[in-house]
């Protein structure tokens, strides 16, 4: 049985990992290699993919651009999401339950929905084509996400906490960062990390809102799937360097991950 | 938790009101626009009432796509939940293996969308990727740029590769939750494994299992990017799903008004199911 | 404003959305109401019925466009009539 247990885990991750590992195969790979047969290991191991990445700007400011708006775009989501969560969590007030799903709809809605109008809505504001654009539009789905994850951590933090900070003579804003906010502290993480996550895999509002100086690294790659030639050396170390943040963030939380993709609701 | 009555929350929520408001309000208000006029340019435009709605509720394209979409996100759930469930039992529970496994199995999560399209696009080209090219030496004839059946199978098994991790992953945290004392009194009783799952584990994953549910299901009824980078929607129209249809239209074709109808109508299928699943969650919540 | 192209019919009806949120927030503050049971399958508040009353005005609507070619004015009277319902025996 136990054994029965180890190889399904074991071909799972196997079915997970080799996908990466032919990428990984690939971006140290000359194309010339590449397009010449199948290899299982790189016959002639070569870093020049990498290279092309890390000298021509239009694909290293990719990755700038797509880092500065995840990043803005997950600060903005936890700085409006963190008090909204302590009301949801701790009060009953007029509607909160419509706004609560209110607030899902719009993590809920495709955002092929909102394409057209945030287009038209950032032109006319003279946003496009700049990095708060992208991260005021990620929050829409961050946002509500971000109140969902931080409202089901909240609820297991007891009410006695809150009651006894107040008898002694805390103002809100002083409970809620001096002691509240340290309680939560892996909920914070976990949020977070999932602010930056979504943001950081999703190509369609990125590309749509964005044309020269803010371009994300997502949309830079699928310019050069659809050029003509394919360099398929070079798109699968750009690949390769996507994977990398994620699997960066990732260590921090490791911990909480799982509650936190419950929503912290276990 | 007994919460307390007090309106003054309002205000701790303003911020997150403004905020989505401006984002979601304001553009579903232009799409509402959009849909009653014929638009050629900002200054030459018709009132032509409910007229493009008629258009897209009969045009075939509509139709075909949602039908694509529903076939679609069903297979999803009737695979991604069955296999997280099974993955989710067989992983360790503590100690380093614990945090590897789920290191490992969260990596796909975190790979952008046209990456994951990308990573399957090479892995399964006959003449450069080890999936297409160990298919064609095995007799079998794949090749999922022109074959429909091998298009579908491709952009399936992509998704179960990119997402059963996340029900795994929820259903892993639900089984962490149950307390050991569930265990050591079925085995006192001599319980089957199938009977300590199906009346300790099950009941217990019962709520994160409603949260997969509605999550893969928005997600895969809202999927554009991956089959957008692997098969472009083709061959034929045999891929392409609402998400893409809808951006041909409103980007490629910059039909205003079908587009935005269009929008209106997709928005309102959404809205509906979330509404369902939102609805049984939380009563499963309250019967808990 | 000149982007978000408005018209008359639908400035109307966005001010009349608006109007019956403010009315059901004045009205659940003179008179706080309690959950229960309908004709409808689950224990629903005013708001919730509001909200099923308004999606199923619109998918009213859908249906009468989608497979018929009545005028749309019978599909809205459909809905008032539903909305109507709703509110009271939902």
């Amino acid at each position: 049985m136990n054994l029965r247990k180890k190889m399904v885990l074991a071909l799972y991750i196997l079915f997970l990992l080799v996908p990466i590992y032919w990428l990984l195969n690939m971006s140290f790979k000359s194309n010339t290699e590449i397009l010449g047969g199948l290899t299982f290991w790189p016959q002639d191991f070569t870093l020049a993919n990498y290279k092309v990445i890390f000298t021509d700007p239009s694909w290293y400011e990719g990755y700038l651009n797509s880092l500065y708006y995840v990043c803005l775009n997950t600060v903005i989501s936890l700085t409006v999401a963190l008090p909204a969560a302590y009301a949801f969590s701790r009060y009953r007030f007029l509607g909160d339950k419509h706004l609560f799903f209110w607030l899902l709809t719009n993590r809920m809605a495709p955002p092929a929905v909102f394409l057209l109008p945030f287009f038209q809505l950032y032109s006319s504001i003279g946003l496009f084509d700049t990095h708060i654009a992208v991260a005021l539009a990620h929050c829409l789905f961050s946002v509500p996400l971000a109140v969902w994850i931080l409202e089901g951590f909240m609820s297991g933090v007891p009410k006695e906490i809150d009651e006894t900070a107040y008898i002694d003579g805390y103002s809100f804003p002083k409970f809620f960062v001096k002691i509240f906010i340290p309680l939560i502290g892996s909920g914070i993480g976990v949020t977070a990390f999932f602010c930056f996550m979504f943001s950081w895999v999703e190509l369609l509002l990125a590309r749509t809102l964005t044309s020269v100086n803010a371009k994300p690294i997502v949309a830079v790659m699928t310019r050069t799937v659809s050029a003509s030639g394919i360099d398929w050396g070079v798109l699968a170390a750009a690949g390769v360097l996507t994977i990398l943040p994620g699997m960066l963030v990732i260590w921090f939380v490791r911990n909480h991950v799982a509650k936190g993709f419950a929503l912290g609701r276990v | 938790m007994n919460k307390v009555h007090n309106n003054k929350a309002w205000w701790l929520v303003l911020p997150v009101f403004l905020l989505v408001a401006f984002s979601a309000i304001v553009p579903m208000m232009t799409v509402v626009n959009y849909s009653v006029q014929d638009i050629f340019d900002p200054s030459t435009r018709i009132f032509v009432g409910f007229d493009w709605y008629k258009q897209v509720l009969q045009d075939p394209r509509l139709h075909d796509s949602l039908l694509r979409q529903f076939i679609y996100s069903g297979c999803v759930l009737l695979i991604e939940i069955p296999l997280g469930i099974a993955i989710a039992l067989t992983m360790p529970t503590k100690g380093r293996w614990a945090s590897l496994c789920l290191i490992v199995m969260a990596i796909p999560l975190l790979i952008p969308w046209n990456v994951v399209g990308t990573i399957w696009q090479i892995f399964g080209r006959a003449d450069i990727g080890l999936l297409g090219w160990s298919l064609n030496e095995a007799g079998i004839d794949y090749n999922y740029a022109s074959n429909t059946m091998d298009a579908w199978v491709t952009v399936l098994v992509m998704d179960v590769w990119h997402w059963t991790s996340l029900v795994a992953l929820l259903c892993y945290s639900g089984l962490r939750a149950i307390p050991d004392v569930y265990y050591q009194a079925a085995r006192i009783d001599r319980a089957s494994a199938w009977a300590v799952f199906r009346h300790i584990q099950l009941p217990k994953m019962k709520s994160v299992l409603l949260i997969a549910v509605l999550l893969r299901f928005m997600d895969s009824f809202m999927i554009y990017t991956e089959p957008f980078v692997l098969t472009g929607g083709g061959p034929g129209n045999a891929t392409t799903f609402l998400s893409q249809t809808l951006t041909k239209m409103a980007i490629g074709q910059f039909d205003l008004g079908p587009a935005a109808a269009f929008s209106l109508v997709y928005f309102l299928i959404i809205l509906l199911l979330s509404w369902l699943f939102y609805t049984a969650m939380t009563h499963a919540d309250k019967n808990r | 404003m000149g982007w978000m192209a408005w018209t008359l019919p639908t400035a109307i009806f966005f001010g009349a959305i608006a109007l019956i949120l403010v009315g059901m927030t004045v009205w659940e503050i003179r008179s706080p109401c309690a959950e229960r049971r309908g004709f409808l399958p689950i224990a629903t508040t005013r708001g919730d019925r509001l909200f099923i009353g308004l999606l199923g005005s619109a998918y009213w609507h859908l249906l009468i466009l989608g497979v018929t070619d009545w005028s749309i004015w019978i599909a809205s009277l459909l809905s008032m009539l539903w909305l109507f319902a709703v509110m009271r025996w939902g």
